[in-house]
């Protein structure tokens, strides 16, 4: 499905892990529109609106505290600490690289 | 023509059983959320084609998985598990205090009369009920708000409580055991609890008698005697015949009273079975021989059971929620094991067969007894 492009409603892309895809019900990559800025809080926010089924799985869903085997990539670099309010790297943001998100490499 | 299904939940996603009553041949359906841990699924009572799973992971938290079509299909329902105010502190294994933090549900037990009502129990130590299918939880709080629940501690599987009991007679009476709390009773359904753990005692706690700090490992109920519990402690297989008011050790000649799974025959409320396992630590088999102890007195005798089941180099355990009986004529007794067998008996214990051999590390088995 074509997002409309505009300064309000960018075409987030989201990888999730295979576990929550399979959860979601989802095949590839999500698309979100995401109002700006673009934070990897607003990400979820769009994400757990469309999934609500994934609620509790990222994050605490009192709290929104990241869960802590789970950890935040994009343009190569770990955006796991970065507040939830900070805007995301501008490629994420214009939709041109996916916000990873990834269940850490702990064995299971 | 009657059919059972069998609920098992294993480290590594669900399967379902499924046989004619003869229970010789069976059909294996899964694995359900292949690679999650699932703690427990069972079914309604009141419906039984509405089944619960409890569905966790290390990385993504609690899931909690309804079917409304005997397990063809499921669709996730709630999984917020959020305690009703402060939630207070528990001791942790070194005595210091640690708050209460929800981590997983153990075991879920569906109210008999409605399919939209189910209860939680919950690690650390905590009772939710649903009324709506699953989809909103809230916690009963007066037990966790219980004056001793500071006193509580984990065992070695986690602060769980993992076994509730509902009176079939008394809706207003339940059971509930927590490790390593102990048992505890209500009488106005959930409103207060009274720690029932009078002649228990365990070693490893300062007062060996204490009110509370017994490592209850399981209950076990049978519908026409709801007075009379039985209960696998982590050493001591106990029993009471005033709902909890004093127990009594029935251990008898078991090989070693250590064990997790206890449970009832259908029609014989003083048929009871156990695993015993060697402890401590070493949690397998003694003489590496699976066996199934049996007593028809009500405790205090027993046989052991050993047709068909591996009687050498056997190392597996079996986990507290792994045994169930079925409710046909001859009574079907079912139990997984660590090593991913589930073994049937279609004759009360006598003789035994694998259902499957290969699953997963077995961590719940529920039975279905279907018209």
């Amino acid at each position: 499905m074509s997002l409309p492009e505009t300064p309000d409603a960018r075409p987030v892309r989201v990888v999730l892990p295979a576990h929550l895809r399979a959860l979601a019900g989802v095949q590839g990559e999500v698309r979100l529109r995401v109002d700006a800025p673009v934070t990897t809080g607003a990400v979820l926010d769009a994400l757990e609106a469309r999934y609500p089924m994934l609620r509790g799985t990222i994050r605490d869903q009192d709290t929104l505290r990241r869960r802590d085997f789970v950890r935040f990539f994009a343009c190569e670099q770990d955006l796991s600490h970065d507040a939830p309010d900070r805007p995301l790297p501008a490629a994420v943001a214009a939709g041109s690289e996916p916000l990873l998100v990834v269940g850490a490499m702990a064995g299971g | 023509m009657t059919s059972v299904r069998v609920l098992v939940g294993t480290r590594k996603g669900a399967f379902i059983l499924r046989s004619n009553g003869a229970r010789a041949s069976w059909e294996v359906d899964g694995p359900h959320f292949p690679g999650w841990e699932i703690y427990h699924v069972t079914a309604s009572p009141a419906d039984p084609q509405r089944l619960y799973a409890s569905q966790s992971s290390g990385w993504f938290g609690q899931v909690v998985q309804r079917s409304d079509d005997g397990g063809r299909s499921w669709h996730p329902v709630g999984n917020r598990f959020s305690y009703e105010g402060a939630p207070g502190t528990h001791l942790y294994y070194d005595g210091t205090p640690r708050p209460f933090e929800f981590t997983r549900v153990w075991h879920l037990e569906p109210s008999p009369a409605d399919p939209d009502t189910v209860y939680a129990g919950v690690e650390d130590a905590a009772l939710f009920r649903s009324s709506d299918g699953g989809q909103v939880w809230e916690e009963l709080p007066a037990l966790r708000g219980h004056r001793t629940a500071t006193d509580w501690q984990p065992g070695a599987g986690g602060m769980c409580l993992h076994t509730i009991l509902l009176d079939p007679v008394d809706p207003q009476r339940m059971f509930v055991a927590i490790s390593a709390a102990g048992a505890f009773r209500t009488d106005d359904a959930g409103q207060s609890w009274t720690p029932i753990n009078k002649g228990l005692r365990s070693d490893g706690i300062p007062d060996a008698d204490a009110e509370v700090g017994h490592c209850v490992h399981r209950l076990a109920m049978h519908a026409d005697r709801p007075s009379t519990v039985f209960m696998q402690k982590h050493w001591d297989v106990m029993r009471t015949d005033d709902a909890g008011g004093t127990w009594r050790e029935i251990s008898g000649n078991l090989p070693t009273d250590f064990g997790f799974v206890i449970d009832v025959h259908a029609h014989e409320p003083d048929t009871v079975y156990v695993v015993p396992i060697t402890s401590d630590s070493q949690h397998f088999p003694p003489e590496g021989q699976l066996r199934v102890w049996r007593s028809r007195t009500g405790g205090d005798e027993w046989e052991p059971l050993t047709r068909g089941l591996p009687q050498r180099d056997c190392y597996v355990d079996v986990l507290r929620d792994a045994m169930a009986v079925d409710s046909l004529e001859d009574c079907g007794v079912y139990f997984g094991t660590t090593g991913g067998q589930v073994y049937v008996s279609p004759d009360a214990g006598d003789t035994w067969s694998a259902i499957v051999r290969d699953l997963p590390a077995v961590l719940s088995v529920e039975v279905q007894t279907l018209p």
